[in-house]
């Protein structure tokens, strides 16, 4: 219960009630709803703006550029007193971010960030993609204390950042760690799909018995993974050790039936962060360093995976 | 059949010899690729993963056959697929059993295809055109069914449709060849065939010598909706959960590939399902040799492309024509015509 409420309270609500928060109104461009995570991280930031009293106007851009760049000059029109903008690229910003100083009003970058002047912005609350692959990659060195273990990787889109970064800082963790070594790697796309064929295809190349833990860029992947290793007859978290990122309420619920061992969360509280520094900033002028990182947490079967699928298996995932 | 079966072997032995040769690169990269025992109720090996893993083209490319023969095209697949798989799953989701979920992810396909037939046959829109707009569409119409999540479900029934084994077979392999066996029987035992093959090769001419082409032009779309809703629900049975976002992503191209690879002519006419349906299975060992092999995925598009490439080059008619000239300009010193024409002239005489 104490844990529930402690979720509840850092992923809804830690509301520093400020006097002139009451009038304020921020606006809030979202990329669209590419994903579910993205879902949730649109209801986070409604429900995180709800209870601080502020006014949120919302904008969906359908994962074009020129919708946000328009609902930007919509929201600087209107006179707002602060932009959230989650870009759905990284380039072509200056423009509108010029409008937005030139009219006084604080941006803060969502998520991702921009190729633009540091000056153009407030501040960026974002994830450290790698620093999420080293937590994935402590905790399985933290796990093996030393025990030999073949480790299998799920990587995303080829090339894509999370990707790039989540391998980066799994393998920077583990390495000077003989006892660890990565014997397969192949992208699943982030999808079930794909992870659930790439795995079936790892337990047989490799051989099942021979391989000790998976290493999965998301958690869609790893419960993929989870179906192709039953399919197998082994027992997902047990005979193969399992550890991913992003922390869905699937994922959750699978570390609850002990299928999958570890998850770290990319929080969709990216607004909580944001929004306390609009508000310092509006309030005396203080200005935030130029990136706010969030936290990474690791979620293990230590914590009550079940209470916590219950919370977030409506934030829209 | 005692006699269609020699053409019909002689119809398919290139894409025989290419899947031969696919298959022989796997165990190349993976020496115990015919491996097959059996495991926990199932046979397990990975020779029944690429059967399994090319269920959904295999479908797909039934009716893509079809459509192709028609001189058309269903770019909408992949799409049809996503809805048919949502609907499944929102189905069973709100309680109703995996025969409802079945019919009803069958009947969306078909209305999906019914669509796509009245835009091609009755509003005369050229198919590509018509069939992208559901492509387009058909995504955003299966996010709203699932409101954007992916749709997760418990349903023994449905999950065996994509996951389960009957006899220790997987079930999408069995569905497939029943599928494809099935139509297979009825273009060829029965006069369909020949006429959708009629309108593929000259639709105002068929329609002159008195076809219904527009009823069959709407069938034809009909049946390719269909294939892809049933991949469709395999697609999310086998993950036990509806990925709007994911579910059938480019295996429209994958489709269009596999019916290609089977020899059969983009400008429609004459088709083999079968050769089709050995395409499906030789893209699908293409993907199993990357899976094996090992290598970075960055080289993953790279090496399936080369090897498209390859079977491409092999197939396309002026090799076909070289190989001919030089096996005929063995015994006999002068270059010889292929085979149609060489016909023709004794024909003629």
């Amino acid at each position: 219960m104490f844990t529930k409420q402690a979720l509840l309270a850092s992923v809804v609500a830690f509301a520093p009630v400020t006097a002139m928060a009451a009038d304020m109104t921020i606006g809030f461009s979202q990329i669209g709803s590419e994903s579910g995570w993205r879902a949730a991280e649109t209801t986070v930031t409604k429900q995180e703006a709800e209870s601080r009293g502020i006014d949120l106007k919302f904008a969906d851009a359908q994962q074009k550029q020129e919708n946000q760049i328009k609902a930007i000059r919509s929201f600087i029109a209107q006179g707002v007193d602060g932009i959230l903008i989650a870009p759905v690229v990284a380039t072509g910003w200056d423009e509108v971010l010029e409008e937005a100083q030139d009219a006084e009003i604080p941006v803060v970058l969502l998520d991702r960030t921009v190729d633009a002047d540091e000056s153009l912005y407030l501040t960026a609350v974002t994830s450290d993609l790698v620093h999420e692959g080293s937590v994935a990659g402590q905790w399985l060195v933290d796990e093996m204390a030393g025990e030999d273990c073949p480790i299998v990787e799920l990587q995303g889109t080829t090339g894509s950042s999370p990707a790039i970064d989540r391998k980066t800082g799994f393998e920077q963790a583990i390495e000077g760690n003989d006892n660890l070594e990565i014997i397969r790697s192949q992208t699943g796309d982030f999808t079930r799909s794909q992870g659930k064929v790439v795995m079936e295809s790892f337990l047989k190349a490799e051989g099942g018995e021979n391989i000790c833990a998976l290493y999965a860029h998301n958690d869609d992947m790893a419960v993929g993974a989870i179906q192709a290793i039953k399919e197998a007859g082994l027992k997902p978290g047990e005979d193969i050790l399992i550890v991913a990122i992003d922390a869905v309420p699937d994922a959750h619920q699978a570390i609850a039936n002990g299928e999958m061992n570890a998850t770290i969360e990319l929080t969709p509280n990216m607004a909580g962060p944001a929004l306390d520094a609009l508000e310092a900033y509006l309030a005396d002028g203080t200005t935030p360093p130029k990136w706010i990182q969030t936290e990474s947490k690791l979620f293990t079967a230590e914590d009550d995976n079940q209470a916590i699928y219950e919370i977030k298996k409506d934030l829209g995932y | 059949m005692p006699g269609p079966k020699p053409s019909t072997l002689k119809r398919i032995t290139p894409q025989l010899l290419i899947l031969a040769a696919a298959l022989l690169l796997n165990v190349l990269v993976f020496p115990d690729f015919f491996h097959v025992d059996f495991r926990n109720g199932r046979l397990f090996g990975n020779l029944i993963d690429v059967l399994n893993r090319g269920a959904p083209v295999a479908l797909l490319c039934i009716g893509m056959t079809l459509v192709i023969a028609t001189k058309g095209i269903d770019l909408s697949v992949g799409a049809v697929m996503a809805i048919a798989g949502a609907t499944a799953a929102s189905v069973v989701v709100e309680g109703h059993g995996w025969g409802t979920a079945l019919i009803a992810a069958l009947a969306t396909g078909a209305l999906c295809g019914l669509w796509n037939g009245i835009l091609v046959a009755v509003l005369r829109i050229q198919p590509i055109v018509a069939t992208l707009v559901l492509m387009v569409a058909g995504r955003g119409v299966a996010q709203l069914i699932t409101e954007g999540k992916i749709l997760t479900f418990s349903n023994e029934g449905l999950i065996h449709l994509g996951a389960g084994t009957v006899l220790g077979v997987p079930t999408p392999i069995l569905i497939w060849m029943a599928l494809g066996a099935t139509v297979i029987f009825v273009v060829r035992k029965s006069a369909l065939g020949m006429l959708i093959e009629a309108i593929g090769i000259n639709e105002r001419s068929s329609r002159l010598a008195g076809i219904n082409s527009r009823v069959l032009l709407i069938c034809v779309y009909l049946v390719s909706g269909l294939c892809a809703a049933l991949a469709g629900v395999i697609v999310a049975a086998d993950i036990k959960g509806a990925d709007a976002n994911n579910a059938g992503l480019w295996l429209e191209l994958d489709a269009i590939l596999a019916v290609v690879i089977g020899g059969n002519s983009l400008l429609g006419g004459r088709f083999s399902i079968l050769a089709s349906l050995l395409g499906a299975m030789i893209i699908q060992s293409v993907n199993s040799v990357i899976l094996l092999s090992g290598m970075p995925p960055e080289f993953n598009l790279v090496i399936k492309a080369v090897l498209i490439l390859a079977i491409l080059v092999i197939q396309s008619p002026r090799i076909g024509n070289l190989v001919y000239m030089l096996r005929a300009s063995g015994p006999q010193p002068q270059p010889d015509t292929p085979p149609i024409h060489a016909n023709r002239k004794e024909e003629a005489k």
